[in-house]
Parts: C-alpha cells; structure tokens; sequence
C-alpha cells in the first residue's frame, strides 16, 4: 500500500501536513490549535474548553445557527474538543467539500464574534459536559487515577467545575482567545482524496493573514502518587491502576507497545485470559499506553462485582508484576500480525488518518509512515521487549478504586506518595 | 465492485459485495434469533450463548479459538438483539479462507460445563456492569413497558436469576431450535474470492440440518404511559420515551429515519437547537427502532434533574409544534444532505458494508446497493416526511424516567 504524506510550514507557523487517500471519495481535517487546558489558569479551569465551545457560537459572518448550517448544507460530520495540549476541530465529509469546510474553519479560528447573548448558552453547554462525567463510574476512577499519576495540571480534566466555569466571564474568553489561539505550532492535517498542491495553496491564502504570537508559559504541578478510594454504592467495585510508560516520540516507545499488546492486545491476551476467560471475573479488562510530550503512562482497568473486586485486583497485579519475566515468542507473532492489521484497517478512514497524522506531527514533529512503522515492528523481538521489561518492571502502582468498599494491597505494590 | 449472491442445499445464504480494490474484508454469521424468540424461563439464554460460542468446539478449546482469531490479526467481536445474533470478523484479505473455516467451526459450539460455569459468571458482570452505567435499565424498561406482553419486550441480557438457572441442556435445546442453516446468512465485504468462499462454506457448513425455525411477527400492541425509576446516587436525569415506529420492511422506514435525522440528529436538529445548543440537556436525541412486524421510535433527553420537569414539557411542545405545523423543505434538504454524506462515509468502510448486507438479509428485504440506498434517501419528499408524522404520532409514547427525580410528572 503506497503512502505518502506531504508537509508545507507557513510563514506564520502553521503546519499543513496531509495523506492523500485517492482510493477514497471522502476527505477529513483534524486541526490542532495550541490551545490546550493546560493553560487554564486554576481559578478559571475549563476555559479551554469553555472558548472551544464558543468561537463556534459565530464566527465571521455567521452567526451560531448559521454555522452551523454552513457545516450541515456542506455534510460536514464535525467535532471539536479541548484537551491537555491542544484544542481540536475535526470533521469528515465528502471529498469536495474539503475547501469549503476549512474556509469555514478559518473564520472559526480567527475571527470568532463572541456574541454576548450565546454566553450563558455556551456556559450551560460546559456545565452539562462537567455533569456528563459524574455518572460514568469507570471514568471517574480513570480521571482520578490520570490527576494523581501526572499531577494536577498535566493529569487534568479539560472540563473543570462548576464552580470555576461559573465564574468565566466573556472578558477571560477574549483574553484567553487571544493569548492562546495562535497560528505558531497549529497543525492542519488532512487525508482522503486530496491534491495536496491545491491544498496548501488554499490554506495557505485563508490563514496567511494571521500573526504568529509568543508562547504563553506552561504551569507545572506535582503528582501525588499512591491509592486512593472513592466510596460510592455501586455494583461493581472499579479499579484503575496506572504506572510509568514511555512518550510516544521515545526510542523505547514501540518496545513497551508490544509489552502491553502482550498483556491486553488481543482476545488471547494476559489479563483478557487469566482475568475473564480463566476465572470469569470480569466483563471489561485492558491495559492501555497513554502518552503525553515527554512522558508515559501504562493504564489499566476492570470493572468487577464488589465480592470479586479483591481477586480480580490481585491477579491484575500478579500479572503486571509477571512481565518482568517477560514474553513469548508466540505471543510476539501474534502481536505483530494485530499490529499491521490494524495498521491497513486504519487505511480505510480518512478520519483515523487525519487524526493519527495530526499527532504524529504534534509528538514527532513528523509522521510515522506505514513503511517505518512496519519497519519498527519487524524489528521488536522477544529479546529486545523482554531486555526492556526486565529494565522497566511494572511496578510502583498508583491505584484508585470506586466502589462501596476499599480494597487491600501490599505496601510495597504501591507508589510512594510525595509530600 | 460486484454484489454475488449463493444459497446452499441446507438454506445457508451467502451474500457478498466483492471489491478487488479494497484492502480488507469482512465477514459475518447473521443468525435471526435474539431476545424475542425466547421464554422467560431461559431470558438472556440468545446472549449467553453469543458468549459460548466463542469458547469452543469439538474440534477447538475456548483458548484455541482467541489465539486463532489473534494470530490472524482479525478484528472480531459478536452482538444480540432483540431479533438478531451476528458473529463478525474483519481481516486481512489473504486470511480468508482461515477466517471462513474458524467462523463456521464455532458456529456449531460444544456448550462444555466448565467454560459455561466460568462465563456465566462473565455474563452476571456484563449484567452487573449495565446496571452501573446510564440509564440503569431504563432502555430494557422502556421496551417492556411500551412493548408489553409483545415478545419484543423482553430484555436481551435477562436477569442474574434467569442467567443462573440456564444450563448447558436449555441453551443447547434454544440452539436446536433456532441455529438451521435456512435461519442464518453469511455476508461478506470487500476484497473477496467468492467462488472460494462458497466452497469453503459449502465444506464447512454444507453438512449442517436444516429445519424451520418460527417466529411470530405479529404487530405489537403498543403502550402509552409514563413511568418513573428512583435512583437516588445518579447524578442525572434520564428519559427514554417511545413511539410508534414502521417496521424493517414498510417503505414509509426511509422517509421515518430522515424524519428521525431532522428532530433528533446530534446537530442542527430540532432537538438539537431546543436542547444541545441551549446547554439544557447533556444529550438530545431520536433514533429508529425497526424490527420484523413492528418498530418504535425512541427519543431520549439526559439532563439535569433540575430541569427534568421543564424539559418533559419542551419535548411535548416541540412533538406537538411539529405535529401542527410540520417539517420545512430546508429542513429536508439539509438532512437528506447530511444523510448522503453519511452513507458515504460509512461505505468506505467493509466492516460497515458487510453489516448492511447482513442487516438487509436480517429484515428479508432485497439487496440494495450503495447507490439506490443513497438514491432512496435523496427521493424522499415532504409529503413522505409528514404522511411518516401522521402515521406515528410522537405524542402518543411511553416514558421512562430514570433518576434522582421522585415526583416527574407527565406533562399536561
């Protein structure tokens, strides 16, 4: 499958980088504006995601509805959202559409209306996103789990609370448009049927007119690692547990990939084997790679019956502790064939496409072609995944638990807490 | 892009959409069983057995089968419903033939007392899992209560207690009364040998009995009323509210599902522009339910309970202002818009064919392409769109409140 990606920086710091998929009739944007929530100052968190929701509350010439309906008459099937880096646009429609949709988009970014009577809808908009949390349980232990693994800026949630969204005003809306919305290390991927040519003159003449900006300062926080119960009656206990991982842009990235695909990668996995198939104590359990810029996290999850909760942590851990001692050749061969398969099934959508481009540029500063990846894949073998294993044992857990009651664990399974 | 069609000595349909240029395929067992062709006595006894039949067969233990299936990289999983079980595979296309013989091996499950021991327990936590997550058995009970006695009432997962009491004896006697080859189509998609793939199946599968499985599809007698479920520690309100729908095979389904785009899509919809972009509710929507004889329309609201009552009534209002002064031409020339891009989208994807085949077999319609389903959605026309409004009144529904809210009235 040939693959091809093609990049242009503009003058003004915007990145376009781009797959055409010319065996597609449709076409996906995903941009990345530098707007992320971790630049929420704390009184005001959720300000990201509060702004996200209002420059599509008018914008150039249209206003709210009219949006809207731009969007629609043109099939757009858009999203947006703010996360921990970025603030992110996307949408996939059919391929003609692609220049109309991002002429759209252009007035989204830089000439939002802020209108002042779409405030307090935007605002019940962001309360409603804060209550939609509260009743995903396993979320919520996740969330909890992210804030004490990476500290209470990195580990954030975009939403904020209540309290804090209640007191935005429109005035910290502008102010925070206009600090953070900036065309320097804003990134416009694309993929579909496209000719990138076309393209890069196209958005080059809707966003050529745009300043670059300084850099607003990054806060840091620290962790406070450990356990943690949050009581809640419920029927099932759930359990997050977290510990470090690799970035993504690191050398030994695709080696604790293939660890964890080993331990949760497929229906013959480690934890889906000993956990659900074995001792039938669960209906959901996997192992996950989370990646910020520069650090890592391996997150796991189970949700289980309170009297079973026990058990299923234990034999979690047990298994984690256990890839120290590292993998198998089979389970490697397995691994690699679900890893370039799931790399072609991805080749199907423009949508995947564009958002995988999009972080690839934002954590590379380049994109990973299908070429290299496989490349990287060919080359883990039992030995290198099992040298790094023994190096990096899964240990010093951080672990949240939600459920009526705590559980128990060894001291020494557990993360040292830091003052 | 070629449609290739087969039927076996034994009934085993076969429908495939072959596309030399794609990169994968997808294949599915489409079996029309699901919650309604079940007593209360084994409820839940369809869904469990989706789970069982992925643990083994005479010629393979329940592990062997996940390693297969990982060793060919496939992208597998399996869903009940109400009317319907599909075992699904995507994979590589040079995994065919693989894939074929796996998928119509585990088709014909050994049901061993030890994995059916251990995955009842799995079932029992899926159970315990819903029981956990919004709406907190608001769907099952909104199909109950709306469907009544009608079989289409009852719950696909069933109850611990009715889970419990199944034994490899009742699921295998449900299995022989409902898995005949003639009750089951094989669809495919994407880049495909068909001819291989019939004989394969022919190989596989050729050897299985057929016989006739019923199954009533008798018009249900819906229900109109309005329920309210105490669940004091959810933070948010729930309602679920059901109408009456067409079913999978009245020609008035297509102009019902843009109806069901203009006031329920998740954007510039109705229900949108009263609730979503307000920030009244979290989540706003209406979506069809057709099944073979009978059908509903579903709308939903998630809210704060706060704003359960007043929104009760924005949704009776909004029902009867589009009962009274109908829909727009620009209303439906932008959700016939939004609709095409859709199918688009979603045709470019052969997991998504594959289940559209399958789905179309499902309710006994013919075969319809990409391009006459786009070609169907892009004829629709005004008057259909209100003839859909007169033939199921919104207004006329059960609702299902689920939430800290005690005292929700219906609205007046």
């Amino acid at each position: 499958m040939e693959q091809q990606i093609f990049h242009h920086t503009y003058e003004n710091g915007i990145t376009l980088v781009a797959q055409p998929m010319p065996w597609l009739e449709s076409a996906a944007f995903s941009i990345a504006v530098p707007a992320g929530c971790q630049y929420d100052a704390l009184p005001q968190r959720g300000i990201a995601n509060f702004v996200c929701e209002m420059v599509q509350r008018g914008c150039g010439e249209l206003n709210s509805r009219e949006f809207i309906e731009a969007l629609e008459s043109l099939g757009v099937d858009y999203s947006s959202s703010a996360s921990l880096y970025n603030t992110n646009f996307g949408g996939a429609m059919q391929a003609a559409q692609l220049h109309d949709a991002l002429r759209v988009y252009a007035d989204v970014l830089q000439r939002p209306s802020f209108p002042e009577d779409q405030l307090e809808d935007g605002r019940s908009v962001c309360f409603q996103e804060i209550a939609a949390l509260k009743d995903d349980l396993a979320q919520r232990a996740l969330q909890k789990l992210r804030t004490n693994f990476y500290g209470s800026i990195e580990g954030r949630n975009c939403e904020g609370t209540h309290e804090t969204v209640q007191s935005i005003t429109l005035s910290d809306i502008r102010n925070f448009y206009d600090q953070h919305y900036r065309p320097n290390g804003l990134i416009i991927a694309c993929a579909g049927k496209l000719d990138f040519d076309l393209l890069q003159t196209h958005v080059g003449e809707l966003f050529q007119d745009w300043q670059s900006k300084p850099d607003p300062f990054v806060p840091t926080a620290p962790s406070t690692h450990g356990a943690e119960h949050i009581e809640h009656e419920s029927e099932q206990t759930h359990i997050a547990i977290a510990y470090p991982g690799v970035p993504y842009s690191h050398e030994d990235y695709y080696l604790n990939r293939g660890a964890i695909g080993v331990l949760s990668g497929g229906m013959s996995s480690r934890l889906f084997t000993e956990v659900r198939e074995k001792r039938g104590l669960c209906y959901t359990v996997f192992a996950s790679c989370h990646t910020l810029k520069d650090k890592g996290a391996v997150l796991c999850y189970s949700g289980t019956t309170n009297e079973r909760a026990q058990e299923t942590l234990d034999v979690i851990i047990e298994e984690l502790q256990k890839m120290a001692l590292g993998i198998k050749e089979d389970e490697l061969r397995r691994l690699k064939v679900q890893i370039k398969s799931g790399m072609v099934m991805q080749q199907e959508s423009c949508r995947g496409r564009a958002g995988s481009i999009a972080g690839d540029w934002f954590h590379l500063g380049r994109v990973r072609t299908l070429d290299e990846v496989n490349e990287k894949i060919n080359q883990l073998t039992v030995e290198s995944i099992n040298e790094y294993l023994a190096a990096n044992p899964p240990q010093s857990f951080d672990i949240v638990t939600l459920g009526p009651q705590p559980l128990e664990f060894e001291a020494n399974e557990i993360s040292a807490t830091q003052a | 892009m070629k449609y290739r069609q087969h039927r076996l000595n034994n009934g085993l349909n076969i429908l495939a959409e072959c596309n030399p240029q794609a990169y994968t395929s997808a294949f599915g067992f489409f079996v029309r069983t699901g919650a309604r062709d079940e007593t209360s006595e084994i409820s839940g006894v369809s869904h469990f057995l989706e789970h069982m039949v992925f643990k083994g067969t005479p010629n393979r233990s329940a592990a062997q089968v996940n390693l297969e299936l990982d060793e060919m990289g496939s992208s597998s999983n399996a869903r009940t419903g109400e009317e319907s079980t599909i075992y699904h595979a995507a994979v590589l296309p040079e995994f065919q033939g693989q894939i074929v013989e796996l998928l119509s091996d585990i088709m014909r499950p050994s049901l061993r007392i030890d994995d059916f021991e251990t995955e009842k327990q799995v079932i029992i936590e899926e159970i315990k899992m819903y029981d956990d997550q919004p709406p907190y058995g608001g769907y099952e009970r909104v199909m109950s209560e709306f469907f009544g006695k009608h079989p289409l009432g009852q719950s696909v997962l069933g109850t611990v207690d009715s889970v419990s009491g199944l034994t490899p004896e009742s699921m295998m006697s449900y299995f022989e009364e409902r898995y005949s080859p003639s009750n089951i189509c094989f669809a495919g998609a994407g880049k495909i040998d068909f001819d291989q793939l019939v004989e394969d199946l022919d190989k596989h599968c050729g050897q299985w009995t057929p016989f006739s499985p019923g199954r009533s599809t008798q018009a249900a007698d819906y229900r109109t009323g309005f329920v309210s479920m105490h669940k004091p520690n959810s933070h948010q309100q729930y309602i679920l509210q059901m109408a009456a729908g067409p079913s999978s095979t009245q020609e008035i389904r297509f102009a019902t599902a843009v109806l069901c785009s203009i006031i329920g899509d998740d954007s510039g919809s109705r229900l949108y522009w009263e609730f979503l972009d307000s920030g009244l509710a979290e989540s706003a929507g209406m979506g069809g339910y057709d099944y073979q004889g009978s059908g509903a329309i579903m709308s939903f609201i998630c809210c704060s309970p706060d704003q359960a009552q007043e929104n009760l009534g924005r949704l009776a209002k909004l029902q009867q202002n589009i009962r009274n002064e109908g829909i727009t031409q620009k209303e439906l020339d932008l959700a016939k818009r939004k609709i095409a891009s859709h199918i688009v989208l979603a045709s470019e994807r052969t997991n998504s064919r594959m289940f559209s085949i399958g789905a179309q077999w499902l309710s006994e319609e013919s075969f319809k392409t990409v391009a006459e389903i786009a070609a169907i959605y892009e004829s629709v026309t005004l008057d259909q769109i209100h003839e859909a409004l007169e033939t199921f009144p919104l207004d006329q529904n059960m609702t299902v409140t689920v939430g800290p809210c005690e005292d929700l009235v219906a609205p007046q």
